[in-house]
């Protein structure tokens, strides 16, 4: 009686072991063995190596210029406004020189752009840190270089706002949805605890359509594929001198600055 | 052996139940936090790490700690310490299961918290620091429960737990060295991005573990009849002594490379948690607190005299749990996000249901304490022919 008794738990055991390890050995395996879901590009979509953006700051000299660029991310992203600081959701925004390239500012820095609202977002980074410590690959790169984000995977560690020298990560510290004016049904809201950040507005490139900021800038941004060097982009850096935030890290930013 | 914790004195009931209560407190403020969010806490965008994972990184500390019981006792044949490594181990298990809790109860999506093993990532060291922790408290528990209840029936220990006692020792030390990582290897955290992290990690835990675990001693002694023994305390000390002391080595060597490097991005965090940095700095006093507390036990401990006077060595204890969780469980998350990469100062304050939620979840780790403590306790009372 006892010995049989001992044997089930054993068996018990073990197949509870069993279960709990198949996922885990599953990813281990190779990935060959299911078959993944069909997917179809479409026939307008966007694509590029690695996408990238150079900002001609010398084209926006006020926050008003601004403006118009953070206001349309913020429409078409369902981000929403607190009241409370602490639980600021931020994709675009504005910085002075000293925030956006500490430790990089000249000693006597023109008044005009110690004072200049600099514009700022996620830098899409070709070596990512956010992506190297996320525990679920909820934050992950994309074949064209964009950092995107799994809303439906991200369990809320934070690892990634930690990991991120830029500051370019919010987290929904409550449910963002009463705070949202007016929701785009064309873009996903968020649930309370995950993090989010710019997406380079992967879901207009989808669909053949470049960044809405990009899209407002009257030329100030310029958006491109950093890997063709007849691209738009190229040919702006080749003739500009640009600089990018904290290289030194050596995460490689996509997002470049004339000063 | 579970049933020696369901019984007890009126005493023993009225301080399970005292903790039952405190742990009914936290729920409600958790279940508050589970429908509102991470929002009633003070993190922030800038310090979106705050005393939940400050806690959580105290105590691995405390739980690696049984490792300066174990070791002796198993690699050098220390026998004094046989009397007591299975309160090593126990309070190791009650202390990574605080651990587990807090890094719970910090998931802003906890329901989704078997993404991580479903989508394993190696690349994430939370990804192995679950497996370590998980590791060690399995590790502690087979060890502690299988070693008491051999003493218990007069026997040796299995042959199979010879193995994994020597593992445990090495992993005692990957617990708190993995938890380091997770801080020391991000760009742009000028105050972790340091190699004498876990280092540092690992003194504070030696002196703060073994520290609580004499004061635990004392407690047993004072409440049972098994004594924990004199050398035992004794040598407990010596190792507390070293450990707090190159702790402040360790601490003095950041400081002199931060400083004599004059590197701003590393000095803004220490010139933010011992100074105040563009007029904010909350932490100042607790950080000269710490300071004072260290240097105070430091004095208390290697001087035999002082140590060697239980009274004082139980100051000298305190002094030491509480600099290094000062120091740990205060600053060194916090000190971490200010200045915020931006260079930005906002400053961090848990607010009270994050301080009721934190405080259920020691009242959680006090109740496997006891209970572990309890078995344990009662079966050497036994075993000695004194229950």
């Amino acid at each position: 009686m006892k010995s049989s008794r001992r044997r089930f738990l054993k068996i018990a055991g073990i197949s509870a072991l069993g279960l709990g390890a198949k996922p885990v050995l599953d990813v281990l395996a190779s990935s060959s063995e299911t078959a993944a879901p069909k997917t179809t590009k479409g026939d307008n979509v966007l694509s590029a190596k690695r996408w990238g953006m150079v900002i001609d700051t010398r084209k926006l000299q006020s926050e008003e210029d601004l403006e118009p660029m953070i206001e349309i991310c913020d429409k078409i992203h369902n981000i929403p406004k607190f009241e409370n600081k602490n639980h600021e959701i931020k994709w675009l925004w504005a910085e002075e020189f000293k925030h956006e390239f500490p430790m990089q500012e000249p000693d006597f820095l023109d008044d005009r752009l110690k004072h200049m609202s600099f514009l700022t977002l996620c830098n899409h980074c070709e070596k990512p840190p956010c992506v190297r410590v996320c525990p679920t690959k909820a934050t992950f790169k994309r074949e064209d270089g964009i950092v995107l984000m799994d809303f439906h995977r991200c369990i809320g560690c934070r690892f990634c706002m930690a990991a991120c020298p830029y500051g370019s990560r919010s987290f929904n510290f409550r449910d963002p949805r009463p705070f949202i004016k007016e929701t785009d049904p064309n873009f996903p809201t968020r649930t309370k605890g995950v993090v989010e950040k710019c997406n380079f507005c992967a879901e207009r490139l989808a669909v053949g359509k470049i960044p809405a900021c990009v899209e407002v800038s009257k030329g100030a941004l310029t958006f491109g594929d950093l890997d063709d060097p007849e691209s738009e982009v190229r040919k702006v850096l080749r003739s500009n001198y640009t600089i990018r935030r904290k290289p030194a890290l050596g995460t490689g930013p996509s997002v470049f600055y004339i000063v | 052996m579970l049933e020696k914790a369901l019984t007890g004195t009126k005493k023993y009931y009225g301080w399970m139940t005292a903790l039952l209560a405190v742990i009914g407190v936290g729920f409600a403020c958790y279940l508050w936090q589970f429908s509102f969010g991470l929002g009633i806490t003070g993190m922030s965008r800038d310090v979106s790490w705050g005393f939940y994972i400050a806690q959580f990184t105290f105590l691995v500390g405390v739980a690696a700690s049984a490792v300066m019981v174990v070791l002796p006792y198993y690699l050098h044949n220390y026998k004094a310490f046989g009397r007591i490594t299975i309160l090593g181990e126990f309070l190791a298990v009650a202390s990574v299961t605080m651990c587990i809790l807090f890094i719970f109860v910090d998931l802003g999506q906890p329901t989704r918290v078997v993404n991580v093993l479903l989508h394993p990532t190696p690349n994430s060291i939370l990804f192995w620091d679950m497996i370590v922790l998980n590791g060690y408290l399995l590790l502690n528990i087979v060890i502690g429960w299988k070693v008491l209840e051999a003493e218990r029936n007069n026997v040796a220990p299995a042959g199979w737990l010879k193995p994994l006692i020597y593992l445990s020792i090495p992993w005692a030390v990957s617990i708190h060295t993995v938890t380091a990582y997770l801080y020391c290897g991000l760009p742009g955290r000028g105050f972790w991005l340091t190699a004498i992290l876990a280092p540092r990690f690992l003194s504070s835990a030696f002196a703060a573990g073994p520290a609580f675990l004499i004061l635990l001693c004392m407690i047993v002694r004072k409440l049972s009849k098994f004594d924990p023994g004199k050398e035992q305390i004794q040598s407990l000390a010596k190792v507390v002594a070293y450990a707090i002391t190159v702790n402040v080595f360790f601490f003095l060597c950041e400081v002199f490379v931060v400083f004599y490097s004059n590197i701003p991005e590393h000095m803004d965090h220490l010139k933010y948690l011992f100074v105040g940095l563009h007029g904010h700095g909350v932490l100042v006093p607790w950080m000269w607190t710490s300071m004072i507390l260290m240097v105070v036990s430091i004095i208390l401990l290697v001087n035999p005299v002082t140590r060697k006077n239980e009274t004082v060595l139980v100051v000298a204890c305190i002094t030491v749990f509480v600099g290094t969780w000062i120091d740990k469980g205060l600053g060194m998350i916090s000190g971490g996000f200010v200045p915020n990469p931006l260079h930005h100062v906002n400053e961090y304050v848990p607010t009270l249901p994050e301080i009721l939620i934190a405080i259920a979840i020691w009242a959680i780790g006090f109740l496997v304490l006891t209970a572990l403590f309890k078995i344990a306790v009662t079966i050497k009372e036994e075993v000695a022919g004194l229950a």
